[in-house]
């Protein structure tokens, strides 16, 4: 960007050198142009605070600036690899902070100055959804010209299956951050070295703004990245094949292989941090951070698995284009010639050539005749309307599944009685069984069941629980006379649990 | 299509090719034309039409017959083969003719939309062919994106962005002078998308302005659509290889000649790497298409 042009350094020195200069030059006047555009990017902001009391409604209690800077850091880190950042997703992670500006107000309000924040750093209402000031400077000849200039804050992308995300522009993030024209690779080695020295200080504080500043260089990286891999897939011939791009990919798998390292060994830290930390504002905290490095390693792995499918990309693309049968004629360069030279012209006079193209280049049309009986019953026919809900949901086809319990509740609730023996008293299996007979030629079995397994009775459970009593069996053995029935006639009981004294173990155990 | 043929009977008949030319071969020859005027028509898929084009290639009065009535009827023939069929193209001033303002509505009023139009098909062609070779090369089927062919425009304006950035450059246009602008900065300052209402593409944008070309090649013929991915995916057809090789790609040529620009080449591709080496460092455009110059 022209704004943090590393160019524009070059400027300032023969200033101060110069001593007193007898008229604004044109140099003066492109550090003056630099810092005009720099202050308009933040106009925007300014704006949304000033034009607030226009809205319907008593919006005075949000600081609309802040939300918006807010919006810009929320898109920011959420840009993804692939995509951007989703716009409902901002919307409903900003309506925190705006809830909490006025917390009494309706949800529905909240939401509301979302969507216009987010609406106005888009700039939804100007046809190429971005903002434009004007200022003036002195040109080479000593004119005064007024000119435009033309920025962007947060603008939309067009994401997988039609879907539009948001991304935040170059002019964004040095609002955001400022100053961030520098070295990607060294500025995010530097930013992470502040953090393992901060977290081995113990300052968290200052750890976590390290650590968010490291994702904003992780996120600024792949992006470089991306549009790298994007460019090298459109024509090999495009791109150096032999040395450059072997050494891009290798370089970038290094980098990614090294802060691979890096952040897990920062997270190792922090997880420690973490755990031995007394203070719960801390330990928060340390939390956090561990979500940002986790973050930064995600990125990191999405970076790389990219990389490794450029190389197989490259050899089949390689095949296509190198090894094919060179043609005798040559066709025209539509780039070379055509493109590249047209894009650097005023565009009254490029337009004249993409006149002439689009002429030729769109081959022909039929043209329509109507017949006033077609006519009419074209313009009778009712529009079709759109749907609004999709297609009708099917009634969906319910099946009762078949009761297939063994036994029924009756004889679960007969069983129980049955088993409902007093604490002093324990009974034999025997003798219970017989019982059961008695009552339902079926209830013998429930019976046995249950009490085998009170053999192995949950104490755990009834010690969580805090059950006053518990049903067991015990093998003394005696075998177990019964027709249906063959094992040990169990001894069964119930065992009263002190469950007070369990209670208070367990608040101890806590 | 039935009305070709009775427009073109009294033009043969005042068009003798060569000793005895029956109605019946007029009428042949006019419905020859007729065909090639449906352009997403395939010989393959018709015997009638694959027999006329048999006919034409090895009846030479008959194809003379055949070129008189598509000259008669304001066409060009372009080629006439298996492959791209009776390839014909409306001549200038022709009923036949696309026009800027039937194209898109807002082009009379604005400048700068009549000249993104225009852009949009001048870089499908480009990314369809990104080679002098690809042009020239009969077989080659190009392959293009609507996403891809805004973020390859994209990509070029940065680059000039850039040079302009680092010759110290002010691009910002002058206020009262719009039409000084440079061309790239239309483009680079229209949004790429946008979000609308009822989720369709938004009109103005670039990938919107792309996807209207697109589609409206689709309509013609040129270009096939295969699959949704990146904003909608296409491939060329022979038609669209003939109609910018022999059309669209000399007269844009003639136009920009014409403005005093003359692009220097050696028959090499021009979609070259920066040779200076301080690029290298810029990793995000280390496969730029880029133009020395």
């Amino acid at each position: 960007m022209t704004v943090t042009s590393p160019a524009s350094t070059d400027s300032a020195p023969p200033q101060l050198s110069a001593g007193p200069r007898p008229a604004p030059g044109p140099a003066a006047d492109e550090g003056l142009a630099r810092r005009l555009r720099a202050l308009a990017c933040t106009a925007p902001l300014h704006d949304l605070d000033a034009r607030k009391a226009n809205l319907a409604g008593e919006y005075s209690v949000y600081g609309m600036a802040e939300i918006a800077l807010a919006a810009i850091d929320l898109v920011t880190l959420n840009m993804d690899f692939d995509t951007g950042a989703d716009h409902d997703q901002i919307v409903s992670r900003l309506v925190l902070r705006i809830a909490a500006q006025a917390p009494h107000r309706p949800a529905a309000e909240h939401e509301r100055v979302a969507r216009w924040v987010l609406e106005n750093l888009i700039n939804v209402g100007s046809v190429d959804r971005g903002f434009r000031a004007v200022y003036g400077v002195f040109g080479a000849d000593g004119t005064y010209v007024r000119r435009d200039y033309d920025f962007k804050l947060i603008e939309e992308v067009p994401g997988p299956g039609g879907t539009v995300y948001l991304r935040t522009t170059d002019e964004a993030v040095n609002v955001l951050v400022g100053a961030l024209d520098t070295d990607v690779t060294s500025a995010q080695i530097a930013a992470e070295v502040k953090l393992e020295v901060l977290i081995s200080r113990g300052r968290l504080a200052d750890a976590q703004l390290a650590a968010e500043q490291a994702r904003y260089r992780t996120v600024q990286y792949s992006e470089t990245l991306r549009r790298a891999l994007e460019a090298t897939r459109r024509n090999v011939r495009a791109v150096d094949w032999l040395s450059t791009v072997p050494d891009m990919i290798a370089e970038a798998l290094d980098h990614v292989a090294d802060r691979y390292r890096h952040e897990n060994a920062i997270l190792t830290n922090i997880r420690k941090a973490r755990d031995e930390s007394e203070d719960p504002e801390n330990k928060r905290r340390a939390a956090e951070l561990v979500d940002i490095v986790k973050d930064c390693i995600r990125r990191h792995t999405q970076l790389q698995s990219r990389l490794l499918e450029a190389g197989p990309l490259f050899r089949a693309e390689q095949d296509r284009q190198a090894f094919a049968t060179p043609t005798p004629t040559s066709g025209t360069d539509l780039y070379g010639h055509l493109l590249a030279p047209l894009l650097p012209l005023p565009v009254e006079q490029a337009a004249r050539v993409t006149d002439a193209f689009f002429a030729r280049g769109t081959g022909l049309r039929t043209p329509v005749s109507v017949r006033v009986a077609d006519l009419v019953e074209i313009l009778l026919t009712p529009p079709v309307e759109r749907e609004h809900l999709g297609a009708e949901m099917p009634e969906p086809d319910l099946i009762a599944t078949p009761d297939d319990s063994r036994f029924s509740e009756e004889q679960l609730a007969a069983a129980m009685e049955l088993l409902d023996l007093p604490a002093d008293a324990p009974r034999r299996l025997s003798g219970l069984l017989a019982d059961a007979r008695r009552r339902d030629p079926e209830l013998p079995y429930l019976v046995a069941l249950l009490a085998i397994h009170a053999a192995s009775p949950p104490v755990g459970t009834a010690y969580r629980q805090g059950e006053r009593k518990l049903l067991f069996a015990v093998d003394d053995g005696t075998e177990l006379d019964d027709p249906e029935f063959g094992g040990a006639d169990l001894v069964v009981g119930t065992a009263l649990l002190d469950a007070a004294g369990m209670a208070a173990d367990r608040t101890e155990a806590a | 299509m039935t009305e070709h043929v009775e427009w073109s009977e009294p033009e043969a008949g005042a068009a003798p090719a060569g000793g005895a030319v029956t109605p019946a071969d007029a009428a042949d020859a006019a419905r020859l034309v007729a065909f090639g005027l449906q352009p997403k028509l395939q010989p393959a898929r018709d015997q009638e039409y694959a027999d006329l084009l048999r006919r034409y290639r090895e009846d030479p009065p008959f194809a003379r017959l055949a070129d008189a009535v598509a000259t008669g009827l304001g066409l060009i023939v372009l080629e006439v083969s298996p492959r791209a069929g009776m390839a014909v193209t409306a001549a200038e001033d022709s009923v036949f003719a696309v026009r800027m303002g039937d194209y898109a509505r807002r082009t009379s009023a604005d400048g700068s939309d009549r000249f993104l139009h225009g852009l949009a098909h001048l870089a499908v062609a480009a990314m369809a062919f990104p080679r002098p070779e690809d042009l020239a090369d009969d077989g080659y089927i190009g392959r293009v994106t609507v996403n891809g062919v805004d973020a390859f425009v994209r990509q070029a304006c940065h680059r000039l962005e850039e040079r302009a950035a680092r010759q110290g450059e002010n691009t910002d246009p002058a206020s009262d002078a719009p039409g000084l602008e440079a061309a790239w900065r239309v483009w680079a300052r229209r949004s790429a998308t946008g979000a609308t209402k009822d989720a369709r593409r938004l009109a103005g944008s670039t990938t919107g302005i792309v996807a209207k070309a697109v589609a409206f090649l689709t309509d013609s013929g040129f270009l096939q659509r295969t699959g949704d991915d990146n904003g909608g995916t296409y491939r060329t057809t022979a038609r669209y290889q003939l109609q910018v090789r022999d059309m669209a790609g000399s007269a844009a040529l003639a136009e920009l000649l014409e403005l005093g620009v003359v692009p220097v080449t050696d028959g090499t591709p021009t979609l070259l790497p920066p040779e200076d080496a301080d690029d290298l460092e810029l990793v995000a455009d280390a496969g730029l298409p880029f133009h020395s110059s």
